[in-house]
């Protein structure tokens, strides 16, 4: 009787799991549909669309006005630099000018955002990671900065405070005080991120060599942000394409060559610090004059296409608008970024273990919404 | 470079392409979509161009074609061209694949074939990406016509 | 206060009083494992608020604060709310294999709980293979778990369950023959004498630098055999829902959950006893009041389960393959090595005697 393995009525098949869209380590409503041999990854196909609410449709029914809210339901958590976008590509497009003392305030709203999206980013991923406390160190400096947008914008997640021509009413007076109180408190913070998670051997076990990608699959995957920037390639839009009030400040770009999870996750931090350094070049010389220029009330768009870029906490967000002179645009296309940063995430784990993939998710700072539009 | 020279490039490998700078700030480029692939593969693999980087990749409906609107970037010498391809075929309209040059497109491909209805050829996965599979229609494109789901003002 | 303290005894003359020599036996028996078992329930339940609380001090907010002055009831009133909760099932589920699984992980915990010396006679169950039966029992308790990840019809619980009993048979060689070092000082495995020994001075200090050694891996591979954090891969909450026990529900899970904070004190009373004396108080400072010894005994015991918690909160978890490798690679070469300098310092008698 033959018994080899080949000739016996025994087959493999491939073990699969779903890793639901409820979940606790997705981020967000993504669906992982894995296949899995043993502890080994196989394959790994995200399931998109749970939360598609068909935001470039309702782009082209809506006034340009309008549009600026809806984009900051997408990646909810840079909403503010999201927002400065859609007004960018406005302003560019109908050539207006803005007062230095917009510029100076969007670039100060935008790093703070940067900040806040990236101690919640911290927060999770020591979550995700298993060490639990991580969560509420991140959100305890979090809810500085929240409160600082409460009280300047009304809101703490959703900002709205761009419109196309500036901004919608002019900073709180405690504004600069308090963005100051925040900078210094948070110091003496980051050193402490450093200490709990940053140096902890277990963690940087779990992170170093773990979802390897390298400088040209960054790029032909259409990575950015600090994903790409952990392998080296060198994309800031802040560097490259600056806007608002980036020309007029210094800072470096964070990057590393290893391409690891441990090289992206040192590049958020590294970030942190670069904010902070921005903020502060730019928090004691706010200029003073209007905060908005006025603008028609019924905004059109003379013919033609344009595209503008923003660095969100993400990566790279493009806005691409084609007009044909009518109150509404023609068609309104998002680039956003987690849309390439997921669809790399098959080629950097497959041959990895599952907790290989929940680490290299977390670095990767998916946001959902932001994919699924 | 700039985009008198581009334009001198990429004419000498193809003459019937149709260059415009006007309504955009790019260099645009019209392509027939039977030489869209070998303009591609050669836009990414000659030296002097080099545009390795696929930022956005957007499907688009003129009215009476559809098409694919491709902006492209090289990160060695940072220049930024738009590559459009229009179709006229409303019914069946099909287009090869990039997803072999840039690895992006694949999913950016998807997003295109659930709107708008364009196949692609040699795709290694063309579904649908965020509807659902038994899904009617393509939403994107102008003629949609959808009582439940459009809120029409 | 004169209170007999070898409760054993009291009891089984007691019956003897008006029943037979059998029956007052098995009277004795079943009344010291029912008061056993009454007080150890509520102590698990306990240890689930001490948990709560530590875990809210080290993210800095308060814990459970509204259930009960200062929080003390709220572990009562999870346990009622789980008394009456339906018993849920999976429809392919092995019926019996899956009711019996949670009574094996219970019963072994509560049974290891019966050597321990409070104080001076006060202990149910005094074998003289003590550390031996110690570890022979918490080997039992990973059958509960393979057969509750088996039995649930599940994958998830599958993988946590395959996970989780690799891991414990790992680390229980670790364990064993760490104990196995102190056991080289003391001669005996009887818990009574181990403690007798520590009168020249606790264990750990008598056997210096191997003996900090074996504690040092002690604890470590304690906190794994429990699955508690950096050792928790097997309930890794952030990638396969809650590992073994998905299915359970009720009174089941709190076999399960309650089973493992007993664990984790059986855990730590072994130490205490072994490395730490006992209820042996430091420098006998209070010998002449031998009921003192139980504070003695639950304070040395609880500072260590503070030790695993502290652990838990701080640490990020290990990998899977990163465990295993940490115990066959490293953890065991090294209490070999361990093993034999003890010996040497034993043989040579170098040991720190008070």
């Amino acid at each position: 009787m033959d018994t080899t393995i080949e000739n016996s009525n025994l087959k493999s098949e491939d073990y699969f799991i779903n890793m639901g869209p409820q979940h606790p380590a997705t981020h967000g409503v993504l669906r992982l549909l894995l296949t899995i041999d043993g502890e080994i990854i196989k394959k790994v196909e995200p399931d998109l669309g749970y939360i598609h609410r068909s935001i470039e449709k309702m782009c082209e029914r809506d006034s340009y006005q309008q549009i600026v809210h809806l984009t900051d339901r997408m990646d909810y958590l840079s909403s503010h630099i999201n927002n400065e976008a859609v007004c960018l590509t406005v302003e560019n497009a109908l050539e207006i000018e803005v007062p230095e003392r917009v510029k100076v305030i969007r670039t100060i709203l935008d790093e703070l955002t940067r900040i806040a999206s990236h101690t919640l980013w911290w927060g999770v991923m020591g979550m995700d990671v298993g060490a639990l406390t991580t969560y509420f160190y991140g959100f305890r400096d979090r809810e500085m900065i929240n409160d600082i947008f409460e009280e300047t914008c009304g809101a703490r997640l959703t900002m709205n405070y761009n419109i196309p021509g500036g901004l919608m009413f002019d900073i709180h007076p405690n504004f600069v005080k308090r963005v100051k109180e925040f900078i210094a408190h948070f110091k003496t913070k980051l050193p402490e991120y450093d200490t709990l998670l940053t140096g902890n051997v277990i963690f940087q076990k779990r992170m170093k060599g773990v979802g390897i990608l390298t400088k040209e699959d960054a790029i032909s995957f259409g990575a950015s942000g600090p994903v790409a920037r952990g392998s080296g390639y060198s994309c800031d839009v802040r560097k490259h394409h600056p806007y608002s009030a980036l020309d007029k400040v210094t800072f470096n770009e964070a990057l590393r060559t290893e391409g690891d999870s441990f090289a992206r996750y040192a590049v958020r931090i590294q970030e942190m610090w670069e904010s902070m350094s921005i903020i502060e070049q730019l928090i004691d010389n706010i200029p003073e004059g209007d905060y908005k220029v006025a603008t028609n009330a019924v905004i059109k768009l003379p013919k033609g296409e344009f595209y503008e870029r923003v660095e969100t906490a993400r990566g790279e967000l493009g806005v691409y608008v084609v007009s044909t002179g009518t109150k509404n645009p023609y068609r309104v296309k998002f680039r956003s970024p987690g849309f390439s940063n997921l669809s790399l995430l098959n080629h950097i784990s497959v041959g990895g273990k599952i907790g290989d993939l929940v680490a290299t998710m977390a670095t990767l700072d998916l946001v959902i919404p932001d994919i699924d539009r | 470079m700039t985009n008198q020279s581009l334009q001198e490039i990429i004419s000498s490998w193809i003459p019937e392409l149709e260059f415009t700078e006007e309504g955009s700030q790019f260099l645009n480029i019209t392509v027939q979509p039977e030489q869209l692939h070998q303009l591609m593969s050669q836009l990414k693999t000659n030296s002097e161009t080099n545009f390795d980087y696929l930022f956005c990749l957007s499907g688009m409906d003129w009215g009476k074609e559809l098409g694919v609107v491709y902006h492209l970037e090289s990160t060695t010498h940072r220049h930024t061209i738009v590559v459009k391809v229009k179709l006229s075929d409303r019914e069946n309209p099909t287009l090869d694949t990039v997803s072999d040059i840039w690895f992006t497109a694949d999913f950016h491909e998807r997003e295109v074939f659930d709107f708008f209805g364009i196949k692609f050829n040699n795709h290694p996965n063309l579904k649908r990406l965020f509807l659902t599979e038994d899904w009617d229609g393509f939403p994107l494109r102008k003629d949609y016509v959808d009582e439940i789901n459009m809120v029409i003002k | 206060m004169n209170i007999p303290l070898s409760i054993t005894k009291t009891i089984y003359e007691f019956l003897l009083g008006f029943m037979s020599e059998g029956a007052a036996n098995i009277g004795s028996m079943v009344t010291i494992a029912l008061i056993y078992l009454a007080i150890f329930a509520v102590a698990g339940l306990y240890l689930v608020l001490l948990e709560r609380k530590v875990a809210g001090w080290f993210q800095l907010r308060i814990g459970p604060n509204r259930v009960g002055w200062w929080g003390l009831l709220q572990t009562m009133a999870d346990a009622l709310k789980l008394v009456s909760k339906e018993l849920t099932g999976t429809v392919k589920a092995d019926k019996f294999l899956y009711n019996l699984a949670p009574y094996f992980v219970i019963i072994t915990s509560l049974m290891a709980l019966a050597v321990f010396p409070f104080t001076k006679e006060f202990q149910a169950f005094d074998i003289n293979i003590g550390i031996f039966f110690l570890v022979a029992i918490s080997s039992i308790g990973v059958i509960g778990i393979l057969l509750g990840g088996w039995a649930s019809n599940n994958k998830f619980a599958l993988i946590g369950a395959m996970r989780s009993g690799v891991q414990t048979i790992s680390y229980e060689l670790s364990v064993g023959l760490s104990l196995v070092t102190m056991v080289l000082l003391t001669g005996t495995l009887q818990l009574s004498e181990i403690i007798e020994v520590q009168k020249n001075g606790w264990l750990i200090v008598q056997g210096h630098f191997p003996a900090i050694i074996a504690f040092m891996i002690y604890m470590i591979a304690g906190t794994a055999e429990t699955n508690r954090a950096p050792f928790d891969m097997v309930e890794a909450e952030s990638e396969l829902g809650a590992g073994f026990h998905t299915e359970y529900s009720g009174m089941k899970f709190a076999y399960f959950f309650l089973a493992e904070f007993i664990n984790m004190f059986i855990i730590a009373a072994i130490a205490a006893t072994v490395f730490f004396g006992g209820w042996l108080s430091p420098f006998g400072i209070t010998e002449s009041i031998p009921w003192l010894g139980v504070f003695w005994f639950l304070g040395k015991t609880l500072l260590l389960v503070f030790l695993m918690m502290w652990f838990r909160w701080t640490f990020p978890r290990l990998r899977v393959d990163q465990l295993l490798t940490l115990e066959w690679k490293y953890l065991l070469p090294l209490n070999l090595l361990n093993i034999v300098l003890m010996a040497l310092i034993v043989w040579l008698n170098l040991t720190i005697q008070l």
